[in-house]
């Protein structure tokens, strides 16, 4: 956050002065800046740019499931294969099309397209990797939101307001990772629990993974990195002591379609 | 002027009616699309663009192609186009028109469209196509309107409007060229990621946009006592061969790089729509009627014998505005998200509701083509007698 708690009141104060209160009062400030409904706490952690390291030697099935589990819960991310209630069970192709991911495991041929030889370690040909938002240092989804609704932070975290969103889904032809995901239809029903740290969505926008934005507010590590076993890092890039700094030092790590000049920020060790 | 568009033939009327009926019942059904969400229709996480973006892509074509009468009436001289070119910029009235309904169809929040203007985003090529369309909205209402009452008042048209018509010559290339970069500079989409796309989208628009002038031209002469005339229509059956043959050109030149590149994100898509890709071929026999279809018109256009019949021509026109269609509004857009980033395949077509509404739109923008044309017809009728 650019900003900080006493300035974003003041600013907010200023604005219900001036008649332009509720969500007026967040749209005159520039995207980046603030968020409704993040603001950060004391002992929020704070980076220059934040990165992941995932682990994929040390990440078995069982808990990357977890830990994308753990994702879709605390994010209230609607399951439509699985509907909490079976009178909500959709046909599996319709369900496969209104689909949100926010987390979810792939192999290596659909997550490093075109990076596969003939012939590879059965291990990691059959292993399952996490994929997410890549938090992009240069993302293309930022470049083509009209309405700025997608925006980067200065800590290189890859925001949403889902506020703004129009729904005009060009972010979605512009991310080459698929890590976006659209509301088409109202996602509530197919929340299994509501989880109440997190917002739920309307119709109509545009959702990814944040990186926990909110959970890094309020002084925690996301909820993959929590739920994985030590087998993903997240911190600091420009912190030379940071862990996912030893890691890049100490392991070899790869980034899906790096050619394409998005510089992802989330590497993987294999 | 608008009193015109009042009195008219019972078959005038009829069609007012049919047409303002199918707008309705796309209407109702795009409240039903406002409550449930866009998920009524065939799109998914996969192919997050279909049926009404390829709509909007074909129609910017349609309504940039004004410009093939404009330019040679006022940057040329010929006079003979003097007598079509209203008919050319109502069509791109009615066409852009429809290309913002279809924009704003296809948003998830429609109720925030006025985001883009609240926040203006000068990086994103949507606002820039939002600036343009709007623009040439703009343009083609004032520029057609004005001449026309001139006309009827057998007065020369004033300087501005002159101006006006040139500043639309540039214009025109530019909404198709926006639209194009809507596409054409998104990193990770093979079939769409391309310099030639916006070349493309232009030869294609020229071919498709006169084909449906010619047809309107025959339809106008049929039912009105305005005769459009023998020489118009033959000079936009020359453009309209050269630029299909062209588009095909354009399009070979694509594939030559593709696979002569052998780069293999760019192939997929390719194979997805002209072979079929992980057994999915749904698309397959469009793709192939649209480029054969295409060619062949193209060939036969440039036989003189053809081209002079009216009724081998309005068939090829027919050819020619159907095979456009196909590549443009079947294949583009579902050709570029499948497969998927991660090369998986999920198919799209369009749901029934989709289909109404979509049907609904391209209603309204005839019933405003009608609208537009009887009153053109009106007042050429009126100054003749
Ligand atoms: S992975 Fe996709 S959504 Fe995430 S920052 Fe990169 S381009 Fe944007
Ligand atoms: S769908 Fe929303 S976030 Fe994506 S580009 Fe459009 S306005 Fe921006």
């Amino acid at each position: 956050m650019g900003i900080d708690r006493r300035e974003f009141i003041r600013i907010a104060g200023l604005s219900t002065l001036l008649g332009l209160g509720g969500t007026g009062a967040f749209e005159l400030l520039a995207p980046g800046r603030v968020e409704a409904e993040i603001i950060p706490a004391l002992g929020s952690l704070k980076a220059k740019r934040w990165v992941m390291v995932i682990n994929q030697k040390e990440l078995d099935d069982n808990t990357a499931q977890q830990c994308a589990a753990a994702c879709h819960r605390v994010h209230n991310v609607p399951d439509f294969l699985n509907p909490p209630d079976a009178k909500l069970k959709l046909n599996p192709a319709v369900a496969h099309r209104y689909q949100v991911k926010w987390l979810w495991t792939e192999h290596f041929h659909n997550a490093f397209p075109g990076d596969a030889p003939a012939h590879m370690a059965e291990k990691v040909e059959h292993m399952n990797f996490l994929v997410l938002c890549n938090h992009c240092q240069n993302p293309p989804c930022v470049r083509v939101c009209p309405t700025k609704a997608t925006f980067q932070r200065d800590d290189g975290i890859v925001m949403m307001d889902m506020h703004r969103c129009i729904g005009c889904r060009f972010c979605m032809a512009g991310c080459p990772y698929g890590s976006r995901s659209f509301n088409w239809r109202d996602p509530r029903p197919y929340v299994k629990e509501n989880y109440p740290g997190y917002p739920t969505r309307e119709i109509g926008v545009v959702e990814k993974c944040t990186f926990c934005a909110e959970r890094l507010a309020q002084g925690l590590q996301p909820a993959c990195v929590e739920t994985s076993r030590g087998a993903i890092v997240f911190g600091d890039l420009e912190d030379e002591k940071s862990e996912v700094r030893e890691y890049l030092r100490k392991y070899f790590t790869i980034r899906r379609k790096a050619h394409l000049g998005t510089n992802p920020q989330v590497y993987y060790i294999v | 002027m608008l009193e015109k568009a009042l009195v008219g033939t019972k078959r005038y009327y009829g069609l007012l009616a049919i047409l303002a009926g199918l707008f309705a019942l796309g209407f109702l059904f795009y409240l039903k699309q406002l409550n449930f969400g866009l998920g009524i229709t065939g799109l998914s996480r996969d192919v997050s663009w279909g049926f009404y973006v390829a709509q909007f892509t074909y129609l910017v074509g349609v309504a940039a192609s004004a410009v093939m009468v404009v330019l040679p009436y006022y940057l040329h001289n010929y006079k003979a186009f003097g007598r079509v070119t209203i008919l050319g910029e109502f069509l791109a009235v009615a066409a852009v028109t429809m290309c913002i309904t279809f924009i704003t169809v296809d948003l998830g929040r429609p109720d925030r469209i006025l985001n883009v203007l609240k926040y203006p985003t000068p990086g994103s090529v949507l606002f820039w196509d939002m600036i343009v369309l709007n623009g040439y909205l703009l343009l083609n209402i004032v520029i057609g309107w004005n001449v026309l009452e001139c006309e009827r008042h057998s007065v020369a048209p004033p300087k501005w409007i002159k101006v006006l018509s040139y500043v639309s010559i540039p214009w025109a290339v530019s909404i198709h060229t926006v639209t194009a970069f809507l596409y054409a500079g998104l990193p990770g989409r093979g079939y769409w990621l391309t310099a030639i796309m916006a070349p493309r989208f232009l030869s294609s628009a020229f071919a498709a946009g006169p084909s449906l002038l010619i047809l309107l031209c025959l339809l106008v002469r049929k039912y009105s006592k305005f005769d459009p005339g023998k020489e118009q229509i033959q000079t936009l059956a020359k453009i309209v061969t050269y630029a299909t043959l062209i588009n095909v050109f354009f399009f070979m030149c694509e594939v030559f790089t593709v696979f002569y590149s052998q780069l293999p994100d760019h192939m997929a898509h390719f194979q997805y729509l002209f072979v079929g890709l992980d057994g999915k071929t749904q698309l397959v026999p469009f793709m192939w009627f649209a480029l054969v279809g295409m060619t062949i018109a193209g060939l036969f256009l440039v036989n003189p014998k053809l081209r002079k019949n009216e009724t081998t021509l309005a068939a090829l026109c027919g050819l020619v505005i159907i095979t456009t269609y196909i590549d443009k509004g079947l294949g583009l857009i579902s050709g570029g998200f499948v497969p998927n980033p991660l090369e998986q395949v999920t198919e799209y077509w369009p749901t029934v509701p989709e289909a109404i509404i979509t049907l609904g739109v391209w209603a309204m923008g005839f019933l405003i083509l009608t609208v537009l044309y009887k009153i053109a017809v009106s007042i050429k009728e009126e100054v003749k007698s």
